[in-house]
């Protein structure tokens, strides 16, 4: 049962934690300056879809991961017009993202690669194994750090998110600051569907974010909407998802240790903190609030 | 009266005008006759008997689940977790319909001990869907109780829920009631007694290969419950009271954290009611991943219908229309695949859900005038 606890499983926990996180990360912008995006897993989707697709068309694993990116903030803007111009339900139309992005893969995928929603395989050499998970912990989460608490954007973010109407009073747009936020946050879940794709396997796959989208939103919860924490929160998650992977198959005292268990541990913890009996988790205070301006 | 009814009704059209507009753009981009694939989704759902029993069966599920999202919002509460609740319902159905079906047995005739008694139908089938409405409710009651106690956002406690949901029915199916070497994650059957019947087995007329059953009427029944509760009780009131305007609510002398306990047990109660037409009325046992996404699509269902039970009723006939269409897309155009439903539906929620879209600056060419409702 303990070897298990092994060298592979740490990389294994890193390797699964990353699109966790780069996905966290871009809700953590979006979230921090009031627009809840329950649309990650979608965004997440978008990336990897046309990541891959692009790369088999391009032959070209940059290429892709550029594509990814764009998508990821294409259709973030979508949900960023429908929210922030429109003022409309941010959870509805988070939704209605996560609905929509599994629907159009599978049409563009089931009309041009004539599959029932996946893209056709990439050749090996075409793949882009460690670089977004340099990027997501060496980069990514000291550069988010530093822009947050640090920058007069970062403040900005958080007044916006928090108070909107000083902010506005401040001379702050609101809505800029909102666009560009959840703009942000849908290129980085792009990066992080992008490395799920045609990073840790070879291929698009149907709906083959599984809830990670949601996962990544559970540990930007449970860090708190901080971005050190938030990357605690992913390896966390990273290591329980790496722990069910290599549980399969493995007896203990005889019988067979059920996954569904291991697999509802991020949700449970989730929850837990929600609850409040770990810390309390107190959210940006205008998050979800559509802003007007008086008039 | 009528007019009140017109207008209520031009929103919706319009936001479903808006949708398929755009969906046929997608369909010309794909390089297929729009004209064609819109022929295809609904004339082919449409045709009388199969199409439409086939259509009143796939829009049932979704009557519970658009029904369970409106009580939810009426009282201020979005409730995404109405799939966790009707898997965990599905399965504690299924699970009544096994243990006090009888002992079943398997296709070389040998008993399976998993019956513990044989109950007749007249006092199974109301146990397995009291089963079904309670054990949904209680499914929704914690994202309820989450938040009157704690405040927890039952946004993210329901989707939170549902993953735990879906691990947990997975878990008792895949160890204790999946026949040995089943390859399929599903239950042994359910009794027989524990079936209720199709409509074709008892109205003349509708062939009795249609799988629309009893269930149908069941959700016609509770479109009619849900409007009393919510107009015409005390209760409802209350509900409606909280979703308005909640400190006026709580200055008006009404609990506002046991309203939200009572909408969420209330919408989970409904969306646990799809299992009286999934596993008693179709497949006889829980099948894992039998939704296919009923309680989000129920969100939109919600939406389009205003979160009216009438409203709800229509937009679900919709919805179930296209279902039942996109199989035919599926197999007879030349690009497009059923997909194109998902795709429509996200369309709809985001028109629905901008309204200001058709009231801001398009407001102008006389769309929609009238302030919220």
């Amino acid at each position: 049962m303990f070897e298990i606890f092994n060298l592979a499983l740490l990389f294994s926990t890193i390797r699964l934690a990353t699109p966790l996180l780069l996905a966290a990360l871009g809700g953590l912008y979006s979230e921090r300056s009031g627009v809840i995006n329950i649309a990650l897993e979608g965004l997440m989707l978008a990336g990897a879809f046309t990541a891959a697709a692009v790369t088999h068309w391009a032959g070209n694993p940059w290429a892709g991961l550029l594509a990814g990116v764009a998508a990821g903030a294409l259709v973030a803007a979508v949900h960023a017009v429908a929210c922030i111009r429109f003022r409309a339900d941010q959870v509805v139309t988070g939704t209605a993202i996560n609905i929509l992005m599994t629907g159009i893969p599978a049409l563009v995928s089931g009309a041009f690669f004539l599959s029932s929603g996946s893209t056709p395989q990439i050749p090996r050499e075409n793949l882009i194994p460690w670089t977004p998970i340099v990027l997501a912990f060496v980069v990514l989460v000291p550069l988010t750090y530093y822009v947050l608490y640090y920058t007069p954007f970062g403040l900005r973010l958080r007044a916006v998110g928090e108070n909107p109407a000083a902010a506005d009073a401040a001379g702050v747009s609101v809505p800029r600051m909102r666009y560009t936020a959840v703009i942000i946050s849908g290129a980085l879940a792009g990066i992080g569907g992008a490395y799920l794709s045609i990073g840790q396997s070879s291929l698009f796959t149907r709906n083959m974010t599984s809830g990670r989208g949601f996962i990544a939103l559970a540990a930007l919860i449970f860090g708190k909407w901080r971005p050190v924490q938030t990357m605690l929160a992913c390896l966390l998650f990273g290591f329980t998802e790496a722990i069910a992977i290599q549980l399969q198959g493995v007896r203990f005292g005889g019988e067979e240790i059920p996954n569904q268990f291991v697999h509802i541990i991020p949700y449970v913890l989730t929850l837990v903190v929600l609850a409040g009996f770990i810390g309390q988790a107190r959210a940006p205070r205008a998050l979800g609030i559509p802003y007007q301006k008086e008039r | 009266m009528l007019m009140k009814l017109l207008r209520e009704l031009v929103f919706p059209l319009v936001a479903v005008a808006f949708a398929f507009l755009v969906g046929g753009v997608i369909v010309l981009l794909i390089g297929d006759n729009p004209l064609e694939v819109y022929g295809l989704l609904l004339g082919s759902a449409l045709t009388w008997p199969d199409g439409i029993g086939y259509t009143l069966f796939y829009a049932t599920p979704l009557i519970f689940t658009g029904l369970a999202v409106a009580v939810a919002f009426r009282c201020g509460l979005l409730n995404i977790g109405a799939e966790g609740q009707l898997y965990v319902a599905a399965f504690a159905t299924a699970w009544v319909g096994i243990k006090f079906g009888g002992t079943v047995v398997d296709v070389f005739g040998e008993p399976v001990g998993y019956g513990w008694a044989t109950l007749p139908a007249f006092l199974l089938v109301p146990l397995a869907i009291l089963t079904a409405v309670l054990v949904g409710a209680a499914w929704g009651a914690i994202p309820g109780w989450l938040k009157a106690r704690f405040g927890a956002h039952e946004v993210i406690t329901t989707i939170m829920l549902n993953f735990i949901a879906v691990a947990l029915v997975s878990y008792f199916t895949q160890y204790f009631y999946k026949k040995p070497g089943d390859p399929i994650m599903q239950t042994v059957e359910i009794g027989a007694g524990a079936y209720i019947p199709r409509l074709g087995d008892f109205i003349p007329g509708i062939p009795a290969r249609l799988p629309v059953s009893v269930a149908f009427l069941i959700a016609i029944a509770a479109c009619v419950l849900v409007y009393l509760l919510l107009w015409r009780t005390k209760w409802g009131y209350e509900i409606r009271a909280t979703g308005a305007n909640p400190s006026a609510a709580e200055y008006g002398g009404i609990s506002t954290r046991k309203q939200i306990v009572l909408a969420m047990a209330i919408s989970g109660g409904l969306a646990g009611m799809v299992a009286i037409s999934e596993v008693l009325g179709y497949r006889h046992r829980y099948y894992d991943g039998f939704s296919a996404n009923y309680g989000f699509t129920g969100i939109a269902v919600a939406l389009l219908g205003r979160n009216h039970p009438v409203g709800v009723f229509l937009a679900a006939l919709l919805f179930g229309t296209l279902i039942r269409g996109g199989i035919f897309v599926d197999a007879f155009s030349e690009h497009v695949t059923k997909d194109l439903v998902e795709v429509l539906q996200a369309i709809v929620i985001l028109f629905v859900a901008a309204e200001a879209l058709f009231r801001g600056p398009f407001g102008r060419f006389g769309l929609l005038k009238r302030s919220k409702v």
